[in-house]
């Protein structure tokens, strides 16, 4: 099916946000359909991060329209909470749960939101932690774990809710090099299988190889948008040419 | 926005840190040794002071010593009802303190900010005598009540800080997991802050047990007015008071030791 006949996931209107008097968010239309690999790219600062943040309203945004799964989450009569439950999110300090163990990472919000039983919530869990490579180490505490587990057990942890979409912020950027990959190795795969994915990284070897758009942003506003293989090799704009020969 | 990210990063590299509002007797560590050999000086030596002049010297000593326990139990009640109370207002005071809302916010500021700024013993007072134009209660459940009340001003301040140094990820990770905040507070927020507040609140009802000699004013038979209605009897004002000052002692330095133990394990298990 072409993507343009699916349905749209994330719908974002003329999006303004500040932050005091600097301009976050400039005008950001977008639409990301079902089952599109969208990855933001762009110098820091450039709003990247406070774009994704504002999908699941962990910013709030000074003018515009954003509509996830359909509804409008800034709609007085819009539950947030049910908007949340359906998009995941990933982050760049992973924000595991240091009290409780890895298994208990992935039930709680299964339990407490979804409503789930003890037993289902388990193993619901557990087929996740085998799809992260973490088995063995489910009644482990988060500080027994390294930075790249951890953050594998924080996408388990999203995806025990079965999101429909997963956003991801930065998710490689507090880790050592040598664990970038198993990270990646798990989006990878989530991708393969249909997921709908915003993702802000730096990493463009797997910009290139997941995304099925690529967007530039700068000073807030989107700069330029198109396939990976556009951007990579014809960008049209002068910034995104300037950007691209300083990191790559 | 890159500064706000660095500020934030820093935050959370720092990890948990260490809330250090101290009014109670000096907590003993292993690492301060002075502290550590002061605490076995002055524990062990009230204990044997009293054991000494009970044995040699049992007029009027042991009658004093057994005079007294009655108060001991009084004092522990008074301290207990009003710890617990304290610590369900200082829950709400410490919520409201961090409150979006304007008018709960300024309710819970207001509160601690007038029982800070008024002496205990007049707050004891104001509330026994208060109270007591409303609805006739006990003398004791006042006493607790006001105690309550003015610690809870100072739980209050606990709960919050405790509240706040927890990283400001983990509420944003449980709201996008599709908890609202009660529930985010209940399961995720809380339960961490708990290791960070429990140090503080042993020193707090440390502090209180102390305090609460201040309610021997309000017609409550504590520790204190126990020692002064057999001092009035007998007129052995000096003995009495020494008993009721070792008392103090022992008890407070054996709580202090407690909470210093509970902290130890506590960052032992960090």
């Amino acid at each position: 099916m072409p993507a343009n006949e699916r349905p749209k996931r994330v719908e974002m209107r003329a999006v303004v946000k500040y932050f005091g008097s600097l301009k976050a968010l400039d005008r950001i239309t977008l639409d990301v359909y079902d089952g599109e690999k969208v990855v933001i790219i762009g110098p820091s600062g450039s709003g990247k991060s406070t774009l994704l943040r504002s999908i699941n309203r962990l910013e709030e945004i000074d003018r515009g329209r954003i509509i996830v799964n359909s509804v409008d989450i800034y709609d007085p009569m819009t539950d947030i909470n049910k908007i949340r439950e359906e998009v995941g999110m990933v982050f760049q300090s992973f924000n595991v749960f240091p009290h409780k163990t890895v298994i208990e990472n992935l039930t709680l919000a299964q339990r407490v939101v979804r409503k789930r039983s003890r037993k289902e919530a388990t193993e619901r869990a557990m087929t996740l932690l085998h799809k992260v490579g973490i088995t063995d180490k489910s009644s482990a505490y988060p500080n027994q774990l390294s930075g790249g587990q951890q953050q594998r057990v924080a996408i388990a942890r999203s995806l025990a809710m079965d999101p429909k979409i997963m956003l991801f912020d930065e998710p490689t950027s507090a880790l050592d090099p040598e664990m970038i990959g198993e990270v990646l190795d798990v989006m990878r795969n989530l991708a393969l299988e249909g997921m709908t994915m915003l993702v802000v990284t730096h990493e463009m070897g797997f910009a290139r190889e997941v995304a099925d758009r690529i967007i530039f942003m700068d000073n807030g506003a989107i700069v330029e948008e198109g396939t990976s293989e556009h951007f990579f090799t014809h960008p049209s704009h002068e910034r995104t040419k300037l950007f691209l020969s300083q990191i790559l | 926005m890159a500064q706000v990210e660095k500020r934030k990063k820093k935050i959370e590299d720092q990890g948990q840190p260490v809330i250090d509002i101290g009014d109670g007797a000096a907590i003993p560590t292993r690492k301060d040794i002075g502290l550590f050999d002061a605490w076995r000086i002055a524990f062990f030596g009230a204990i044997a002071m009293v054991l000494y002049l009970a044995i040699f010297r049992p007029d009027p000593y042991l009658k004093i010593i057994k005079f007294v326990p009655d108060g001991i139990w009084v004092t522990f009640k008074v301290t207990v009802g009003a710890i617990l109370l304290a610590l369900v207002i200082g829950l709400f005071t410490g919520l409201g303190r961090l409150a979006g809302n304007r008018v709960i916010n300024g309710v819970a500021s207001l509160y601690v900010e007038v029982i800070r700024g008024v002496p205990l013993l007049v707050q004891l007072f104001y509330i026994y005598y208060a109270l007591g134009r409303i609805v006739q209660i006990p003398a004791m459940s006042s006493a607790i009540i006001a105690m309550a009340i003015c610690y809870g001003a100072y739980m209050g301040e606990i709960f919050r800080a405790g509240i706040q140094s927890i990283p400001k990820g983990q509420m944003e990770a449980a709201r996008s997991l599709g908890m609202n905040k009660s529930q985010a507070m209940v399961h995720v927020i809380l339960p961490q802050s708990f290791t960070v507040i429990l140090p503080p609140i042993g020193n707090e009802f440390v502090a209180l047990l102390k305090d609460s000699s201040l309610v021997s004013i309000l017609a409550v038979a504590d520790l204190l007015r126990r020692g002064r209605e057999f001092a009035s009897e007998t007129f052995t004002y000096f003995e009495t008071y020494t008993v009721i000052a070792l008392a103090y002692l022992i008890i407070t330095l054996f709580f202090s030791k407690l909470v210093s133990l509970m902290e130890e394990r506590i960052s032992a298990r960090q």
